[in-house]
């Protein structure tokens, strides 16, 4: 017991130096703001008018850079009007209906409200480029998605244990480069190491001193599971509870503009990602094939007891597996929170595709793992070219579903595995 | 702060509406997991359909209160038969990602823009059961002890316990007959009853169909007493709190669900409510307002951590009757 409290009261110790940026930035007070740009550039002069139902109202107009801004009285429900009279000629907005948004407004939050301007985008598209814009989008997401799951898999496969607190390991790398990059103001690559290694050390530590203790208590698989729900619950509330409700930016790299070949627009970071994500898989499954540790965890996954008894210390590979496997989602982490902003429930939000990656690679195998969530993330964003996008993750939920009644080892996975 | 006010709000919450949606939602998943070993973690899919069946049925349907219930019901039925039969030949913890899948399909569906005119968006479902207070025979409000209820909580509160009774009976007789020992046998020893002829499969599939259809129940008191019902409400939490309620009061015991639902929900409501009494009058200062509903999460992650570590039988529970091992 006492072991648990001290590993939890580590992690704990490095996430409560957020609790100062957070409580900072709610000092600050209730604001609402956005900025109206057309591909141009920001437009200045327009007049936005805030007001609520109390009689609170007021004006701001837009600087240079198109930017406005209006401090509230507290929070509550406000209404932004925008006032098109004032839109310069030749502006209009993409949706002239909407000129008005209402906003709830928390305590200390900051709000923004955006009047998107130009011609809707898609309408100038064709199908086939649209398809391969996404395509390369599902590519990027399922090598994000890949990331994890590869350590999901390879501690399934080791340990026996269905880890529902994986997307907590997820989440814990953007959360630390957050840490890194805009709280210490340390350069984004330098932040993005030290979150990988933050996050690798937070794996061990959780396997050290608590999945180690439950294996040796023998503890069943179907508690531990219950066990990791109960972690990750805990987890993920301990997040919001320092970081806060916000999807918030990295300092460096925020707002950046995407390259276009062709038909395909991408952005620097998310091009670089891919790069990394491509490189560290390939150097992983390496790993598995060559290394002594690599085989030596294939050994274990096979028969636990044949594997100690053939000299191989199995604690310390799965060690070593716990902790490249939470380093590994903690780059899957800061990868997709460099496009997508870091927030406490990212992780638990992809969880369930990494489950639907491994499951249709077939659990328990690396190669597999990675197969299936680049096909997973493919076929999510590709998807939108038929339902609306607000359903895509539905599309590659019931695809899982529809795996595991006709072919429930995956696509690689052995049949004797499923039982 | 005022103690007496947090206590007869914990006690009002302990015997109210929250322990008797997770008493109900409890009992099925004890029939699902402790009984059979069956891990369904997609009960809040259950909750979620009746509750949907119900005010769709009404709001849109425009048919009466009791064929909405008919629908759910039905409705919950199809949801176990489609969960069910391609999950339950599997190992257990396909069943859990599959179920836990369905479940958020569902609630994506459910508050997605497009069906938006059929299930209300992420707005939901509002004000439909009016018909249901018609028959309320309470008037002005009753107070039980230092609790309070209001005529229409006391009526859905009312309802709501006699189902609880009701179901929990038929819970005790389903158990001591045949088919409840096959279902024990089943969740010790797969094997071995299938040896004895018996389909283990559909054995299975009626348990996971009778757990759904009693949590089911949990969902139109939900919906019903909320008057409203919201997409995000039937997350992947309430399953977990319904878990934590039923591990907390015994699996496998037919009084679990309710000791589990009345004593969690009061620790929760309890340790909610002086928490934000402390932390208005300033004795704690490193919580704001705002952090104070969160802290119920903290709970319930530890609750389900810790009781499954050192008392995974709870409080009525027999350790030898729990020894849940998927492989």
């Amino acid at each position: 017991m006492r072991r648990l409290l001290l590993a939890f009261s580590a992690v704990a110790l490095a996430l409560w130096a957020f609790v100062g940026g957070a409580t900072a930035a709610s000092a600050a007070g209730e604001t609402i703001g956005g900025v109206i740009k057309t591909t141009d550039g920001g437009v200045p002069d327009v007049t936005v008018n805030v007001s609520d139902e109390a009689g609170f109202t007021e004006d701001a107009v837009t600087d240079d850079e198109g930017k406005w801004r209006v401090k509230l009285p507290g929070p509550g429900t406000y209404t932004v009007t925008l006032d098109t009279v004032t839109l310069p000629a030749g502006v209009t907005l993409t949706n002239p209906d909407r000129t008005t948004a209402d906003v709830v407004v928390g305590e200390g939050q900051t709000k923004s409200v955006l009047f998107p301007t130009g011609e809707a985008r898609t309408a100038s598209e064709s199908t086939l480029d649209r398809a391969l814009q996404l395509t390369v989008d599902g590519l990027i997401f399922g090598l994000t998605i890949a990331l994890a799951a590869v350590g999901l898999s390879l501690i399934f496969g080791t340990t026996g244990l269905t880890n529902f607190s994986h997307g907590e390991l997820v989440t814990f790398g953007g959360l630390m480069a957050y840490f890194f990059n805009n709280l210490l103001g340390l350069p984004f690559v330098i932040a993005a190491a030290g979150a990988v290694l933050a996050g690798g050390l937070f794996g061990y530590l959780q396997d050290r001193f608590f999945w180690r203790w439950l294996r040796k208590r023998g503890t069943g698989l179907i508690a531990m599971l219950v066990v990791s729900i109960g972690l990750g619950i805990f987890l993920r509330y301990v997040y919001l509870f320092i970081f806060g409700g916000n999807t918030r930016q990295f300092a460096s790299y925020s707002g950046q503009a995407g390259l276009v070949f062709g038909p395909i627009d991408i952005t620097p970071k998310a091009l670089i990602g891919a790069i990394v994500a491509v490189v560290v898989l390939v150097g992983t499954v390496l790993w598995l094939k060559l290394t002594r540790v690599g085989k030596a965890s294939r050994a274990i996954a096979d028969n636990p007891a044949l594997a100690s008894a053939s000299g191989i210390d199995v604690n310390r590979v799965i060690s070593v597996i716990w902790m490249a496997g939470a380093a590994l989602a903690a780059l899957s982490g800061i990868i997709y929170s460099m496009s997508l902003g870091v927030n406490w429930i990212a992780g638990f939000q992809l969880l369930l595709l990494i489950f639907a990656g491994v499951t249709l690679g077939g659990l328990g195998t690396a190669v597999g793992a990675i197969v299936g969530s680049i096909i997973v993330g493919t076929m999510i964003q590709l998807s939108t070219l038929f339902i609306p996008s607000e359903l895509k993750n539905v599309g590659a939920l019931a695809v899982l579903i529809v795996i595991l009644m006709i072919r429930p080892q995956g696509i690689l996975g052995r049949s004797e595995r499923v039982g | 702060m005022d103690w007496g006010n947090v206590f007869s709000q914990a006690l009002t919450q302990g015997i109210g509406i929250q322990a008797v949606i997770f008493a109900l939602a409890a009992i099925g998943l004890n029939v699902q997991f402790g009984y059979t070993g069956l891990l369904n973690f997609g009960q809040s899919a259950f909750l979620a359909v009746a509750a949907y069946g119900l005010g769709v049925s009404i709001a849109y349907a425009g048919w009466s209160l009791w064929v909405g219930l008919i629908v759910g019901i039905l409705a919950a039925i199809l949801l176990a038969l489609l969960l069910g039969i391609p999950t339950l030949r599997l190992r257990a913890d396909y069943l859990a990602i599959v179920t836990i899948a369905a479940a958020e399909i569902l609630r994506l569906v459910f508050r997605s823009v497009t069906f938006d005119p059929v299930f209300g968006g992420s707005d939901g479902i509002n004000r439909f059961a009016d018909d249901f207070y018609k028959y309320n025979p309470y008037s002005g409000t009753v107070n039980l002890g230092p609790a309070s209820f209001s005529e229409n909580d006391m009526w859905i509160v009312t309802i709501g316990w006699i189902l609880v009774v009701i179901l929990s009976l038929l819970v005790f007789l389903l158990m001591r007959s045949p088919w409840g020992r096959v279902i024990k046998a089943i969740r010790e020893d797969e094997d071995a009853v299938r040896s004895l002829g018996k389909s283990v499969y559909s054995y299975k599939l009626q348990a996971l169909i009778i757990g759904g259809v009693m949590g089911c129940f949990g969902g139109f008191i939900a919906a019903i007493a909320l008057q409203s019902i919201q997409p995000d409400y039937y997350s992947t939490d309430l399953t977990f709190f319904a878990y934590a309620v039923l591990i907390l009061g015994g699996a496998a015991r037919v009084l679990g669900p309710i000791v589990g639902s009345v004593v969690f929900w009061f620790m929760l409501v309890f340790i909610d409510g002086a928490l934000s009494g402390l932390v208005s009058s300033g004795t704690i200062d490193f919580i704001r307002n705002d952090q104070v509903g969160q802290i119920r999460y903290w709970i319930l992650g530890l609750s389900l951590m810790l009781l499954m570590i050192f008392r995974p039988q709870g409080i009525l529970g027999d350790k030898k009757e729990l020894s849940l091992d998927a492989r």
